[in-house]
């Protein structure tokens, strides 16, 4: 970690100043780097999902227009607003979670959590999905919809190498949520079947650098117990790749909380806090914090705008998460 | 097998010679081939298909520095498996590997873990290979574990003193007493050492089980100390036997002479009470030395305060000893060297045995020494019983009051010092 390194020589430079005669003593002891040896050994591998990238993709747009064709399309409809139609499967895949860490993930698209899908509120959304995965699969949208629409009946279960269309009005605006709900529940969702259904209201909201955090979790053991925490799948990721941010432009954060087996889940910003719109169902902010706690499938929209230029620790207030991979650093450069 | 029948006499067949050879290794020529087989085509493989690896790690051994913890671990699977990230107290930990790279079967790594541990607070180590499966060692009270210094050898030869050569030394002092109780009284004494000594048989054992237990499954550990402790049995018997001839051939000279009346001994049934203590001597003396590794491996896997408590209930313990290897001198003369040799005998290996658990504790070397223990106690055992049975039926013996008295007493004494382990 390359703030590791930093902070460990700086602290023994110090000490050599401090002290010349024991410099030897202070730069080789190994107790000035305890506090900052926390955190995974190596590097994932990023090819297959880099968390960065993620983090600002909405509808596929991390993709080229000739790739996002085939799983994104949007249409205009007669009343202005959009027809949008995507191609979303689940799979079986391997996935590593912190470095060198894999788990054996079920996965919509291949990544987890599972594409972002974005919509205005009024638009037509339209899911051709197919599991190609080894178990009966659903996708359950958090929103207004119909119930032959809602992906959780027994009859709603879809078979592997079976496929459904979903279809609904998009509803209310807000941020939502979409998972499998085939049994066991526990199991299909804590294997990576979930991912963020946004809902924008019209007019939309102000221009902002805008991204999507999911606070997940895996359990690698199977003992109904979490070994690795993040914010998108990748312990640490974002420790070692600081989210990039200006100062003075305001950032919209939608945050999701889809942790198994742990009942709640908390982003904490330091140095900082943020407007809150809770499931983003308003558009005006009843509350201002640095902490905020989010119970499972629960979530908000965050808004602040960085004052400072530099690094900026965000990380769950429970320790025991941040420890385990919950942790990362906003890096806010001023233009 | 036929017998050959003997009015025919024919000269005897040849022995040796390159057909006898062939004949005998053609089994393994053919178990060679099947051995080759079962490699290239791997029918369990078939049966497996695509489940995944067995993984499985075992703490060999974990110091605690200033500069934080260090792990020995060793693949006790018949995959290999890779340690992916290292857990302390429920936080990814930094950590160096060596050497690097997946472990194969039995083989181990060191791991050094910067953490910053606490003084007299239990931590737990977890690995996590890239399966995601996790592997545990408590620490349950933290302490610097002992660097091999001058001070190191100073302190752990301070507790063998401590623990074994003084509570030896001071036992050894009934032995005036002793000399003076009388039949009666000797047989007393005698089955009181028979009692200590089937208390620490028994104590041996469990303990040695419960360490093959924690062994590596690769290493079978039960197997082990048994064949090891029958193999340690056979080995002393052996030493006896050679013992008592080398000071037969010697002249005997602190043999005692037969009494008049006295049956005289069979070859080989009385090797004489200083060889019989000589043996009981070394018999706990290898229990001692299981005893030192104990305390020292306490030491080694960071359980330093439990240490310090064994210490004070095995001195108590083993003074007990003493008594046990002076018992058979009772009648003779031992010159003050010959105490001060199975003094030194049994107590001394106590030092060495802290030594080496505090220094190089390896589960798998305590095992063979407590199953060495194990078999050079039951030996004793049967010395002793050799000895009284001499002259008397042991069913006789046995029902007489002294002796059970004695072997009662020798119960309750180790029993009740025990209390304090």
């Amino acid at each position: 970690m390359l703030r590791t390194a930093g902070l460990g020589s700086l602290a023994a430079a110090t000490g050599a100043i401090a002290s010349r005669a024991r410099a030897a003593d202070v730069t080789t002891d190994p107790r000035l780097h305890h506090h900052h040896a926390m955190g995974a050994v190596g590097r994932v591998d990023t090819s297959r999902f880099d968390p960065t990238a993620y983090l600002r993709s909405f509808n596929f747009s991390h993709l080229p227009p000739a790739e996002r064709v085939r799983f994104y399309r949007e249409t205009q409809r007669e009343d202005g607003s959009l027809l949008r139609e995507y191609e979303i499967f689940a799979v079986d895949r391997e996935i590593e979670i912190a470095p060198g860490i894999y788990f054996p993930a079920w996965t919509f698209n291949g990544q987890v959590p599972g594409p972002t899908l974005r919509a205005s509120v009024g638009d037509r959304v339209r899911v051709h999905f197919v599991n190609q995965g080894s178990h009966p699969h659903t996708i359950h949208f958090h929103g207004w919809h119909p119930p032959e629409m809602d992906g959780s009946l027994p009859e709603h279960q879809v078979a592997p190498g079976g496929e459904f269309l979903y279809e609904f009005d998009a509803e209310p605006y807000g941020l939502h949520l979409y998972h499998c709900h085939a049994i066991p529940l526990k199991r299909h969702v804590h294997k990576g079947l979930y991912g963020v259904f946004l809902v924008d209201p019209q007019p939309p909201r102000p221009p902002a650098d805008e991204m999507v955090m999911v606070m997940n979790a895996f359990d690698t053991n199977f003992d109904g117990d979490n070994e690795v925490y993040a914010v998108n799948t990748v312990g640490f990721h974002h420790m070692v790749e600081p989210i990039q941010v200006e100062v003075g432009e305001l950032v919209r954060i939608h945050l999701v909380n889809i942790t198994e087996f742990d009942l709640v889940n908390s982003l904490h910003l330091h140095a900082m806090f943020f407007d809150v719109y809770r499931t983003g169902t308003r558009l005006e902010t009843a509350e201002k914090t640095d902490t905020l706690m989010l119970c499972q499938g629960e979530r908000a929209i965050l808004e602040t705008t960085f004052r400072y230029p530099g690094r900026f620790m965000f990380h769950a207030h429970q320790s025991e998460f941040a420890e385990l991979g919950w942790m990362g650093f906003f890096d806010a450069t001023a233009s | 097998m036929s017998e050959r029948p003997p009015s025919t006499a024919p000269a005897p067949p040849r022995t040796g010679g390159v057909r006898v050879w062939i004949l005998f290794l053609l089994p393994l020529v053919l178990v060679a081939g099947l051995v080759w087989i079962v490699v290239a085509s791997d029918p369990a493989a078939r049966l497996r298909g695509d489940l995944p690896p067995v993984e499985e790690l075992a703490f060999q051994r974990v110091e605690l520095r200033d500069t934080g913890i260090v792990a020995t671990v060793l693949n006790d699977g018949p995959d290999p498996v890779t340690i992916a990230q290292v857990m302390v107290d429920d936080a990814y930990w930094a950590f160096v590997q060596e050497p690097l790279g997946p472990l194969s079967h039995l083989a181990s790594v060191r791991l050094s873990i910067p953490y910053p541990w606490v003084e007299n607070e239990t931590h737990v180590i977890r690995l996590v290979t890239s399966s995601g499966l996790t592997f545990d060692h408590e620490i349950a009270v933290a302490r610097e574990t002992p660097r091999p210094s001058w001070q190191f050898f100073a302190w752990f030869a301070l507790i063998g003193l401590y623990v074994g050569v003084i509570p030896v030394a001071v036992g050894l002092l009934w032995y005036p007493a002793i000399g003076r109780v009388g039949r009666r009284g000797l047989d007393f004494v005698l089955a009181l050492t028979v009692g200590l000594l089937i208390f620490l048989f028994v104590d041996t054992v469990e303990d040695g089980l419960e360490a093959a237990g924690g062994l590596a499954a690769s290493f079978q550990g039960t197997v082990l100390f048994t064949l090891v402790a029958l193999l340690a049995f056979l080995a002393i018997e052996a030493f006896g036997e050679r013992l008592a001839h080398g000071l037969e051939g010697r002249g005997g000279r602190a043999r005692r002479q037969p009494e008049p009346g006295e049956a005289a001994p069979g070859p080989g049934a009385d090797r004489g009470p200083l060889v019989t203590s000589l043996l009981i001597a070394v018999g706990i003396g290898l229990h001692n030395f299981g005893e030192g590794l104990a305390i020292g491996a306490a030491y080694s896997l960071g359980e330093v305060t439990l240490g310090a408590l064994l210490i004070v209930g095995f001195t108590l313990h083993n003074t007990t000893e003493g008594l046990a290897i002076v018992a058979p001198l009772a009648e003779s003369r031992a010159a003050l060297s010959h105490l001060v040799l199975v003094g030194m005998v049994a107590g001394a290996p106590t030092i060495a045995g802290a030594w080496l658990g505090g220094l190089v504790y390896s589960p798998l070397w305590s095992v063979v020494f407590l199953a060495i223990a194990a078999g050079a106690i039951a030996q004793v055992v049967i010395l002793i019983g050799r000895q009284m049975t001499r002259e008397r039926q042991l069913g006789t013996l046995v029902a007489s009051r002294p002796v059970m008295a004695g072997l009662v007493a020798g119960f309750a004494v180790m029993y009740a010092t025990g209390l304090l382990v």
